[in-house]
């Protein structure tokens, strides 16, 4: 959970992108730290393989200014898709404070859309967390694709909760920061209710 | 102890006491850098030669890699492998589990020797062990008195919007 610091007046929270793989979480990752300047942002670390697929997971550090007296940082952390690498996927949620679920728009990743956000839960509950009460917001990805399901699908589907969700084009950057912006402000505010 | 749901808490007293242990630790055990980190891989503390150091990466890796190994120890029937060692050419690493929570990292070269490490590494996980319980236990206290001591209670959403502007 967020770590407050009182000497140095920091607080810092960490959240997590989540999603099947190759939905895009990396790209968000990697988007962001390239539109931010450079006194705002840590080294971006990936652990992935030869071919670029995530592995353990890619980390950001942001800072985002002052609240209060307080600066705020940002852990960005991303975990590997891919269904065999679950074991990993669990530890990343240790101590999570919010989580983007990065969804795949393309008709052909539907299912996998679904088992991930299942997934997702079920790891959540291992960590002691509650999918129904986490701070949570969806990025419906790949908008920008010929084969996208309609986002009114997508909704029903994946968003019983009525969650913050944000239509995204992750390579061209198109809905990135808005999705920040989104989880960014559901930690804060469960901060301020002492969560 | 600090449940895995909590928020951790530094106040400017128990970040002294830390420092001091750190410091002393440093010297103790002729190292070059020690550094303290939450296990959800929150830089905590750091002392010694960090200058040159991206502290914030090596928490974050530092935490993950107790993770991984955590689930290895689970894997086999282990409740957790309290102790890390990574050779290196010139420079080790010490990683070790303090309280339960936190992670200590010491890197040291070949002024200092492994079983020295670990020697001092012992006695200093107990005094810090000690300083967080009472961490621990005024984190409660804190919480349990009026919840307008929080700095955060007050935050306006105009203040999260100003972050992003």
């Amino acid at each position: 959970m967020s770590f407050i610091n009182y000497a140095s007046r920091e607080i810092n929270c960490k959240i997590v992108y989540y999603g099947p793989g190759l939905c895009g979480k990396t790209t968000n990752l990697q988007f962001i730290y390239d539109k931010t300047a450079n006194d705002a942002k840590g080294k971006m670390i990936s652990l992935a393989t030869e071919t670029e697929r995530t592995l353990f997971f890619d980390f950001l550090p942001l800072a985002l200014g002052e609240i209060r007296g307080f600066k705020t940082r940002f852990h960005l952390y991303t975990v590997p898709g891919q269904v065999f690498y679950d074991a990993s996927r669990k530890l990343i949620l240790k101590g999570v404070d919010g989580v983007v679920f990065v969804a795949d728009s393309q008709e052909e990743r539907f299912d996998a859309n679904i088992e991930s956000l299942e997934n997702l839960r079920d790891n959540l509950e291992e960590q002691g967390f509650d999918l129904d009460k986490i701070p949570f917001v969806i990025q419906f990805n790949k908008r920008d694709l010929p084969n996208a399901t309609p986002v009114e699908e997508l909704s029903k589907l994946l968003n019983e909760r009525s969650v913050p969700e944000l239509e995204a084009c992750a390579t061209t950057g198109e809905g990135v920061f808005e999705t920040l912006k989104a989880i960014a402000k559901l930690v804060l505010t469960d901060l301020k209710k002492g969560g | 102890m600090l449940g895995p749901q909590s928020s951790l808490v530094m106040y400017d007293e128990e970040f002294q006491r830390i420092s001091q242990l750190l410091e002393k630790l440093l010297r103790e055990s002729n190292s070059k850098v020690i550094f303290l980190v939450d296990k959800n891989g929150q830089l905590i503390a750091a002392s010694g030669e960090t200058a040159n150091l991206d502290t914030t990466s090596l928490a974050s890796l530092t935490a993950g890699n107790i993770a991984a190994t955590g689930g290895l120890a689970k894997l086999i029937g282990e409740k957790e492998f309290s102790i890390l060692f990574h050779e290196g050419e010139k420079d080790n690493i010490h990683i070790s589990i303090v309280g339960g929570r936190v992670i200590l990292v010491v890197i040291f070269d070949q002024r200092s020797s492994l079983g020295l490490v670990r020697l001092r590494v012992k006695k200093a996980s107990n005094d810090l062990a000690t300083v967080f319980e009472d961490l621990a236990r005024r984190s409660q206290e804190q919480s349990s008195s009026s919840s307008s001591s929080s700095p955060f209670a007050e935050i306006t959403d105009d203040d999260i919007d100003n972050l992003f502007n």
